[in-house]
């Protein structure tokens, strides 16, 4: 019994030979199982998420958070749907229907696109495309979409700021990401998912943790979350491209999002931090997809402890971060990556000196940067008031 | 059943919709989408000869590349002259700017 | 007819469709959202034909980036094309007997040429034509300069697209 998923699907596909159904068709049934399961795993992790991010929300802000359904508040997240589907769904008027009610689908299916790709363990992975990672850069681009239509067809001014903002932000915080996704397949020499698994001997994030550093970052902007949540920012835009939507409608952009961040963090866990490698994968292969839910569960807390203890950025911050400082930086270190790995490999060096040299690399890099970012003066923008103490009387007045 | 031809009738019948728009549509964003439809029937075309013909040599998929890359500058530049002609004279109408001159 | 067969009408049909609804739908905004399925329709025929990179780029450069640029361009200049008024240029029926007759004449040369004959040559199992392309593409034997021409060009067009968009 060392793989059961495998036996289980070979029981099934050979129980449904055996009722005498055509082969062609069986192999379609057996995919649109596995993606179903495969979607089912994402819908059911996200209420556990909702449950936890709203746990670790109430514990790191000094309170006791959900705690009133079940024991330590478990059925909030039920409590949760069953309100969301009772709902009343509304459509304002003068809304685009068609666009209206496709925006949302799509929100969440460019996230699920990406599970299809995602090796949970070695024999547990839905397509091994041999463009995997452009696969995922791509499927991301149908997000934009989404947002798009949902602040267009909205005919509401502060649902179309919001897609204004989403679109600026995820298309330029796209740019980054590209470019550090690169390197891990640069280092794998595949584009291929499992292939970049199979080759982190040595996790990524040991090998090029600015690139790993870079990722985190322009992927929580991808995804909208503290601090690059000014495209919902309440206090400005009501809500984003999202101000209209209700009712279950609202609750797909809701899911799409915790499925997206959790989906950033299997990301990470694929691209960085060595997915369902660990000890004694190679005797219980299954013991792979309990390492990868782990890894991605440290990105998934890694991105929400960052929400909940930053403020949220300006708009001309967020571009000014992205376009000159992650951009640039994300392009030296790719052109450093390349030619210290070629330059290493017709070296001959071992794979413990090419670790070292190539964390070196990564240090020199990132202590050159902060080094630059002294120097740089800060803008003008804050304005600076004098020191006034708080708990003191202000002195009464001779009048 | 499929065979190659299929594959450029395809191409062709989108090659031709895209002519459609470009000489029929006012706007000129629009008539960039009739263009992009074009080049897609093209790309199609490049494709579909290099899967029928030896597969091994890639040409046509190199072919391809070099449309992407193409397209993505001519809209780049296309959609700047037509916000820059928004700013300018107010108008995003291919007949009113055929003076070619501010 | 088999399954193969089935998938691609499938596709060539929503393609048409959807790039027809380009080229006629009356609102811009929903030329541009058809225009985003018809592109995806193209990759879908890529996948077809055995070239899933090329899909991959489809989507990320057609969908991801130049639809996005024409929703974008539409939205910024929506003030003046009201979506009332005609979108169609007062001799469109020209228009339409040249399209209709350049696909005939194109059709009729394609069944005269015989192509249709021409077997499906099979691609070998440990043959990718990702790895083939990206060699290619970088070899100073084949597209190296055509490569570097087209980065090139790319960045002529970031120049020139910031230099032509900079409000003065």
């Amino acid at each position: 019994m060392s793989n059961p998923i495998l036996q289980i699907s070979q029981w099934f596909e050979g129980l449904l030979l055996g009722w005498g159904l055509a082969e062609g068709f069986v192999l379609v049934l057996m995919q649109a199982i596995g993606a179903f399961v495969v979607i089912m795993v994402g819908f059911t992790t996200v209420i556990a998420l909702i449950w936890f991010e709203r746990k670790l929300a109430g514990r790191l802000q000094d309170r006791l958070g959900p705690n009133r359904a079940g024991p330590y508040g478990l059925f909030q997240p039920f409590a949760d749907i069953i309100k969301m589907f009772t709902k009343e769904d509304t459509t304002p008027a003068g809304a685009d229907k068609v666009p209206f009610n496709i925006a949302p689908v799509l929100m969440v299916a460019s996230v699920l696109f990406i599970w299809a790709v995602i090796p949970f363990a070695a024999s547990v992975v839905g397509t091994d495309i041999s463009v995997g990672v452009l696969y995922i850069v791509a499927v991301g681009s149908f997000g934009i979409v989404a947002a798009l239509m949902a602040g267009w067809s909205s005919n509401n001014k502060f649902a179309l700021l919001g897609a204004y903002r989403a679109v600026a932000q995820m298309v330029a915080y796209e740019v980054p990401m590209v470019l550090v996704l690169l390197i891990p397949v640069l280092l794998a020499r595949s584009m291929n998912l499992s292939d970049i698994v199979n080759a982190q001997s040595t996790w990524f994030v040991v090998i090029a943790p600015l690139a790993a550093l870079i990722f985190l970052i322009s992927s929580m902007a991808e995804v909208g979350r503290a601090p690059f949540d000014l495209i919902e920012a309440e206090s400005e835009i009501v809500a984003g491209f999202h101000t209209e939507y209700s009712g279950m409608k609202f609750g797909m952009f809701y899911v799409g999002e915790f499925l997206h961040v959790w989906t950033v963090g299997a990301l990470i866990s694929v691209l960085f931090l060595g997915g369902w490698n660990g000890p004694g994968v190679d005797t219980y292969p299954l013991l792979g997809v309990l390492y990868f839910f782990i890894k991605t569960f440290f990105g998934y807390f890694v991105i929400s402890w960052i929400r909940l203890s930053v403020p949220r950025i300006r708009i001309d911050q967020m571009q000014a971060f992205n376009w000159k400082f992650l951009t640039p930086l994300a392009l030296v270190i790719l052109m450093v990556t390349a030619v210290l790995d070629k330059s290493l490999e017709l070296a001959g060096v071992t794979s413990l000196g090419y670790t070292l040299a190539m964390l070196a690399a990564n240090l020199v890099i990132g202590w050159i940067t902060i080094e630059i970012l002294k120097k740089i003066e800060p803008t003008k923008a804050r304005q600076e008031f004098p020191h006034r103490p708080v708990a003191v009387a202000p002195k009464p007045t001779e009048n | 059943m499929i065979n190659l031809s299929w594959y450029l009738i395809f191409a062709a019948a989108l090659f031709s919709i895209g002519l459609y728009g470009v000489l029929s549509r006012k706007n000129a964003v629009a008539i960039l989408m009739g263009i992009e439809l074009m080049l897609n029937a093209i790309n199609i075309n490049l494709v579909a000869f290099w899967r029928y013909q030896d597969p091994t040599v890639i040409t046509g998929q190199v072919f391809a590349v070099i449309v992407f890359a193409v397209a993505a500058a001519e809209v780049a530049v296309g959609l700047a002259l037509v916000i820059s002609l928004y700013r300018r004279k107010n108008t995003v109408v291919a007949n009113d700017i055929n003076l070619l001159k501010w | 007819m088999n399954g193969f067969d089935f998938i691609f009408l499938f596709v060539a049909l929503v393609t048409l469709v959807s790039a027809f609804k380009v080229v006629t739908a009356p609102k811009l905004i929903h030329a541009a959202l058809w225009l985003i399925v018809a592109l995806f329709g193209v990759a879908m025929t890529y996948v077809l034909l055995n070239a899933a990179f090329l899909a991959v780029v489809q989507v990320v450069v057609y969908i991801g980036a130049i639809a996005i640029l024409m929703i974008f361009a539409i939205m910024l200049t929506r003030k003046v094309m009201e979506d009332t008024g005609p979108q169609m240029n007062p001799n469109w029926g020209w228009a339409a007997i040249l399209g209709a007759a350049f696909f005939a004449g194109l059709t009729w040369l394609l069944l005269k040429s015989g192509a249709e004959g021409a077997a499906l040559p099979s691609l070998a199992a440990d043959f990718d034509p990702i790895v083939e392309l990206g060699q290619q593409l970088v070899s100073p034997n084949a597209y190296v300069l055509p490569f570097e021409v087209a980065s090139v060009l790319l960045l002529a067009a970031l120049i020139g697209a910031i230099v032509v968009a900079w409000e003065k």
